[in-house]
């Protein structure tokens, strides 16, 4: 059974409405839930002795809240910057592999494809997914902007202290995430190949999450995709 | 902390920079559609039942049920995602 064989798989996932506004529309919950945690990583960021315009700068160039309150709960620790940072590439290292899924959509002269390829977040990434296997690349930078907005907006509303000191745990805020990523997972859990490939995708997360760094068992799901590859 | 700002923005453009808008080819394309199972659902399981290096079973876990229901009873989006969210709260406001 050679990888060619899958190629002309049933459409995995329902045809999606292409475009920037779809992309903006589809990824419009979780702006409040973005929002909330740029606004706390603002916060925290200042308490852990960064200025305001350092935390803001972080948000605009890392976008990726994980690794951020990562590298940011080592330096409040007392931990070094160098550890801080690894903490904090190690989580966004399944960015390496992620780019690699969205890198068809992202045409165009090399400047303009990394400048593309910064929007390509898990929210964005997930949301453009469409049954050809690669992320549409209206949807996907219409779904960036929006985050984008809302991740270093707050990030400066937070860091400037012109914001409720809010803590987003209380409202539910980090249940979000799980839920938006089972929704986008749900068309994947109807064949048996991908739902194969999804349980296994969770399995080694999970028993990775006590032995390895944060970020290293997301990224070794990715592994799980030979398991669909050798299967008919 | 700009380090790991730079960092990500290498991490992010490797893929698409090396071979952006190219039709990947069928041995790669395979793989790669499977990467989005895969990943979605060790970003589940990581963001409900992750603690650092820990797994934890709080009231996250109560919003991740929420969001099964709603996905069972074939709620949209928002639903799914409000649902966990409400759950999530209310177990942390009377537990």
């Amino acid at each position: 059974m050679s990888a060619v064989d899958i190629v002309p798989a049933p459409a995995m996932v329902p045809t999606v409405r292409r475009g920037y506004g779809e992309g903006a529309r589809a990824v419009a919950p979780m702006a409040l839930a973005i929002a909330a945690f740029g606004l706390s990583f603002g916060v925290l960021a200042r308490s852990a002795g960064l200025s305001p315009w350092a935390a803001v700068a972080m948000s605009a160039t890392t976008f990726a809240g994980s690794a951020q309150f990562a590298a940011i709960s080592v330096l409040a620790a007392g931990g070094s910057a160098v550890v801080a940072v690894g903490a904090g590439a190690l989580l966004n290292a399944r960015y390496a592999v992620i780019g690699l899924s969205a890198a068809p959509a992202l045409r165009g002269p090399a400047w303009l494809r990394f400048l593309l390829a910064q929007l390509v977040v898990d929210e964005s990434w997930a949301v453009a997914q469409t049954s050809e296997g690669v992320p549409d690349r209206e949807r996907l930078i219409g779904a960036a902007f929006v985050l984008y907005v809302s991740h270093v907006g707050s990030t400066a509303v937070g860091a400037f202290g012109l914001g409720l000191l809010t803590n987003p745990k209380a409202l539910g805020l980090d249940a979000a995430f799980p839920a938006l990523f089972l929704a986008l997972l749900r068309p994947y859990l109807l064949h048996r190949r991908t739902l194969t490939v999804a349980v296994a995708g969770a399995v080694l997360a999970l028993g990775l999450t006590p032995v390895a760094p944060p970020g290293v068992p997301i990224l070794a799901a990715a592994g799980a995709v030979l398991i669909g590859v050798s299967r008919p | 902390m700009i380090g790991l700002g730079l960092a990500t923005v290498a991490i992010k453009a490797v893929g698409p920079v090396l071979l952006g808008g190219r039709q990947l080819p069928p041995q790669v394309l395979a793989p790669v559609r499977l990467l989005a199972p895969a990943l979605l659902a060790a970003l589940v399981v990581t963001q409900a039942f992750g603690s650092g290096r820990d797994l934890a079973l709080d009231a996250r876990a109560a919003g991740l049920a929420a969001a099964v229901a709603a996905l069972l009873l074939r709620a949209p989006i928002l639903v799914i995602i409000a649902s966990a969210a409400v759950a999530t709260a209310l177990v942390r406001m009377f537990a």
